[in-house]
């Protein structure tokens, strides 16, 4: 691990500030992702910013009858809040589906939005990689891709976004609050939040430089039934080859997302518009531009099944 | 030390912030120029090391920082180089061997230590981060003379054959039944608004963050089961 310099800060407004005049200081959280790629020297920042002490740790009601849920609020913490597993269960159970016991008792709920690919050739610095080192290339094309994107991915790059928790948030249209170094707050819809990989996959979110993430809201709770189903290698403590997210209400209208096969949460309007017409009809819009490569294109069936699969849970 | 935000960190950093497309043609010409072997042109700019960062960086110095952590109970100061995570801490600094490396990146759960009531991976969490909790180890449960139940109960169950993943199966292991108690669901879970029941389903999916590679599994399990009073699903 390279060295580099701490603080720790009190005030979203100070965070900021600290990282304007900090160039390539990052912010710290839970660390479960930031430091494994500190360890391998794919992150290094000259310093670190704990943002651990900010008073954003909370989960609070919005006044039009969503949830404000602080930026620091660890995994386990929001998927075990009573009003998430009421009115929300489909990030519960997205949450619950993610990483190990340990892990979701540290990460925090920006920092999992802000995750990093487990591309193995973003991981191993003796491979080319654009996301890693812009320009190098990308070894996943032509190599082990059976993790990697079916849609959505481009010649320079085709990660997967590996969370499960952004799925069900992008699903239920959540909203991104930040501060930037100047004190203007923002307000991000997360379908803007995530960029397409195009030719600069090393760019992943709208987020500029020093702009913290201090809390996500979720709008009024949807009704409806709620159903996230993960398929992966081993039954826990594994990333989704694909996941399904979805909220289905009793005239069979809903939305869907899926994990495990874009660069971000995978969810188009038009796919949600055709929810009453059968899962073959969604599975259609949402993979009309699929590319998958040679290794990875069982994820498509796999993608088509689950959709069907869940479609017919939600729908009881 | 020399001040880190000279040097090729910072040129990386605005590197990030540069325009994409200028970013991606300063590389093309790099590539061009390397290519007709202009090697003075190469020079003036920041070397590589095949395809990794940049190399060329001058590193900065080792930060140091004063640490206070309440181990098993005992306040403890300690000076660390900033990057010491809380694993290297306990076993490098304050010789609590206990607690062991395995996977060093949060994969395998040998390093679980209980931070402020919480089972977490100290693998994967600073020292510094950490100024001022309360860490309980598995030196910190129990002793050879007076054992933790769940250090009895896994002795009595043979739950273990090498021993290294042991101690942070046991923690982790007391920390699940907690967490059981506290009502905090689980992916296996079936019922979300109720409370989760510790069932040998559940304490499997709690305990997937740790692994055996001897294969002790259904011993460690037996020995969860017998502490918590041993409901089976």
């Amino acid at each position: 691990m390279k060295a580099f310099t701490y603080e720790r800060v009190k005030t979203p407004a100070e965070a900021a500030a600290s990282a304007q005049n900090k160039p390539g200081a990052k912010f710290i959280a839970g660390g479960t992702n930031l430091l494994d790629l500190m360890k391998l020297e794919i992150e290094t920042p000259p310093h670190l910013i704990d943002v651990n002490s900010l008073a954003l740790d909370k989960i609070e009601p919005t006044p039009d009858g969503g949830l404000r849920i602080g930026a620091l609020v660890r995994n386990t913490d929001l998927a075990a809040d009573s009003r998430v597993r009421k009115d929300y269960a489909v990030l519960s159970r997205a949450l619950l589906a993610g990483a190990s016991g340990q892990l979701r008792n540290q990460a925090t709920t920006a920092g999992n939005l802000l995750q990093r690919t487990r591309c193995p050739y973003f991981y191993d610095t003796n491979q080319p990689c654009n996301k890693r080192l812009p320009g190098s290339g990308c070894a996943a094309l032509e190599g082990f891709s059976r993790q990697h994107a079916v849609v959505g991915a481009s010649k320079a790059c085709i990660a997967t976004h590996p969370s499960d928790m952004a799925v069900a948030m992008r699903l239920l249209d959540a909203t991104i609050e930040t501060v930037n170094p100047d004190g203007r707050e923002r307000k991000i819809p997360i379908a803007d939040f995530w960029r397409a990989p195009g030719n600069t996959p090393h760019l992943e979110t709208v987020l500029t430089a020093g702009e913290l993430i201090t809390s996500v809201t979720l709008p009024a709770p949807l009704g409806g039934t709620h159903v996230y189903r993960k398929v992966r290698d081993r039954a826990s403590y594994a990333f989704a080859l694909v996941s399904v997210a979805a909220v289905v209400q009793s005239d069979g209208s809903g939305r869907v997302a899926l994990g495990g096969v874009a660069h971000q949460p995978w969810r188009l309007a038009e796919a949600d518009a055709q929810l009453t017409n059968g899962s073959q009809n969604v599975y259609q819009k949402l993979f009309a531009s699929a590319q998958p490569t040679p290794e990875n294109e069982f994820k498509l069936i796999l993608a088509k099944r689950t959709l069907a699969s869940v479609l017919t849970e939600a729908r009881g | 030390m020399s001040n880190p935000n000279t040097g090729a960190h910072n040129n990386n950093a605005g590197r990030q912030d540069a325009n994409p497309i200028e970013y991606y043609s300063f590389r093309l010409t790099r590539r061009s120029l390397l290519k007709a072997g202009a090697a003075s042109a190469a020079v003036a700019i920041a070397p590589r090391h095949a395809f990794g960062e940049t190399e060329a960086a001058a590193t900065p110095a080792p930060a140091m920082a004063q640490v206070t952590l309440k181990i098993n109970g005992q306040s403890r100061q300690l000076e660390v180089d900033t990057r010491t995570t809380l694993l290297d801490a306990l076993r490098e600094n304050l010789h609590l061997t206990g607690t062991k490396k395995g996977c060093d990146h949060g994969q395998c759960g040998a390093c679980t230590v209980i931070v402020d009531g919480r089972r977490i991976n100290s693998c994967l969490t600073l020292a510094v981060m950490q100024d001022g909790a309360e860490v309980t180890t598995i030196e910190g449960l129990g002793t050879p003379e007076n054992l933790h139940p769940m250090q009895a109960a896994f002795i009595k169950h043979d739950g273990y054959q090498c021993g290294y993943c042991t101690p942070g199966q046991i923690c982790s292991s007391v920390a699940v039944l907690k967490e059981i108690e506290m009502g905090i669901p689980s992916h296996v879970t079936l019922d979300l608004v109720s409370a989760p029941q510790a069932t040998s389903e559940e304490i499997r999916e709690r305990m997937s963050g740790n692994i055996c590679r001897c294969g002790a599994y259904s011993n460690i399990l037996a020995a969860i089961e017998d502490v918590s009073g041993g409901q089976k699903s």
